[in-house]
């Protein structure tokens, strides 16, 4: 019995010379991956408009229900968010979000520091979401590869796209 | 007295202030040390290595509201933890640091210094007591009974020295040291008297009283700001009292050899407290019917035997 504690007693002891597990986290912050699932972001494709078209689908994916956004058009077309906002205090970063979005608007980033004093300051509005680049999908806009028309870009002018057939001339 | 009046002051304040910065030194010393024993570096944030730790614990235990639950024992409440802390400093007063350090030279010393770590208990008992809490009651019950079951051998265990050096005087007893410490013939005393030394300071793994996993805190559940420093100041006082004095007994004292005769007592002191802490890293507590049995069945014999053996032995050479 006394071996026993004793062997323990020098097991512990031998500890002093190992190296500590500890991350010292403010001085040194870990390695996240790119794909690491952090703070969320809207991003822009490379023109500099935004990618998101306010089709909701993030928001039907997302399990604590904490995105909220509201549809607008622009006059050339396009669809985009009149408001758009993730409330950080329920979010789970599950990523299911990016997994739903059609056109890489939504991602989520390697950064987890988001504390706040206040709750409120947890609710993200767009502009605090909307970043000015085109974030992990860097040659991606959307407009430029869907069948959407928009001003400057008709049915059938995107990239690998047929042009359009007129259903009522075929003769079937 | 032949030694001037500034000489016994400086003394006894020199001792005091000294006892009571390390026992609060020893906070961070252990939180430290343990830490470095499981892989990680323990509180280094505030200040050099994290060394005003201790004052940002102080400073945040001053300002802690000193809650008195309205069931408890309010003056037994209040008195208990000044128990612990004074009967420490007290029995500092007899351990003599070095040839010129040290408060008194009492020709009991030795009883005297025991008899002070056995009122400490009383602090214990009531303040689990005055508490009126269940937790701290049952605290306050588990310290009476492990008192009761090591101070028999923790006393017995010291008669082999009392009679090897023939004195109750510490300082005659670390002189009668000076060839061999008596480590080397009293090691089943020095053994017994360790583990009774642990469970005087009620550390673990005999810090059943405590018992943070069973019984919350034990006997100082209610007690909360200063009140539980004091605790804490007189348990960690505790430990460094119980080194010194096997630094005393057993270790030579301040007999070594190149060093300063202070400098032998502070390290054998601090290897003996590194060992407290190393234990606590390390071993399990045992439970409560365990403990009991081992201080029985197990030490006591043993030290009686260690008695035996040792008046024996005297006699003989005698």
């Amino acid at each position: 019995m006394i071996a026993s504690q004793l062997r323990s007693m020098w097991l512990v002891f031998k500890h002093l010379f190992r190296r500590n597990v500890t991350v010292q986290y403010p001085d040194q912050k870990p390695y996240l991956a790119p794909r690491y699932r952090g703070r969320i972001i809207l991003t822009r494709d490379p023109n500099g408009d935004e990618r998101c078209v306010a089709c909701n689908l993030c928001a039907v994916a997302c399990p604590p229900d904490c995105i909220s956004l509201q549809k607008t058009e622009d006059p050339d077309g396009r669809w985009r968010p009149e408001y758009f906002r993730i409330n950080f205090s329920r979010c789970i970063m599950c990523g299911l979000c990016e997994d739903a979005c059609p056109t890489y608007a939504i991602q989520l980033t390697p950064d987890f520091e988001m504390c706040e004093y206040d709750r409120q300051n947890m609710v993200y509005e767009k502009e605090d979401l909307l970043i000015n680049g085109p974030g992990k999908y860097h040659d991606y806009s959307f407009y430029q590869v869907a069948g959407k028309a928009i001003t400057g870009k008709d049915k059938g002018e995107a990239e690998n796209e047929a042009a359009p057939i007129n259903i009522k001339s075929l003769n079937l | 007295m032949s030694t001037p009046i500034w000489i016994t002051l400086l003394n006894i304040f020199g001792v005091l202030i000294a006892t009571v910065i390390l026992a609060a030194v020893l906070t961070w010393g252990e939180r430290r040390l343990l830490g470095f024993w499981q892989d990680r570096p323990g509180p280094n944030r505030v200040g050099p290595f994290g060394t005003l730790q201790v004052l940002a614990d102080m400073i945040k235990l001053f300002f802690k509201e000193d809650f008195i639950p309205r069931f408890a024992d309010i003056p037994v409440f209040v008195l208990a933890p000044t128990v612990v802390m004074a009967t420490m400093l007290i029995a500092f007063a007899v351990v003599p640091m070095s040839p010129g350090i040290g408060v008194v030279d009492l020709n009991i010393g030795l009883l005297f210094v025991l008899a002070m770590s056995s009122i400490a208990v009383y602090s214990i008992i009531l303040g689990g007591y005055a508490s009126n809490n269940k937790y701290a009651l049952l605290g306050g019950l588990r310290a009476a009974a492990q008192t009761v079951s090591y101070e028999v051998f923790m006393g017995l265990s010291l008669m082999g020295v009392v009679m090897m050096s023939g004195s109750f005087n510490l300082r005659d007893i670390v002189n009668a040291q000076a060839e061999r410490w008596f480590i080397m013939p009293q090691f089943v005393g020095f053994i017994v008297f360790f583990i009774a030394g642990i469970a005087e300071s009620r550390r673990t793994p005999f810090d059943l009283p405590e018992a943070e996993h069973e019984l919350t805190a034990g006997f100082h559940t209610e007690y909360s700001g200063m009140k539980f420093g004091m605790f804490f100041v007189g348990e960690y006082l505790a430990v460094i009292l119980i080194s010194a004095l096997i630094t005393t007994l057993f270790l030579g004292g301040w007999h070594g050899p190149w060093l300063p005769p202070i400098i032998w007592f502070c390290l054998k002191t601090a290897i003996l407290v590194a060992i407290f802490i190393l234990l606590r890293a390390s071993l399990p507590r045992p439970r409560y019917d365990q403990l009991m049995k081992f201080g029985w069945k197990v030490m006591l014999p043993l030290a009686l035997i260690n008695l035996l053996v040792t008046a024996g032995v005297l006699l003989w050479t005698a």
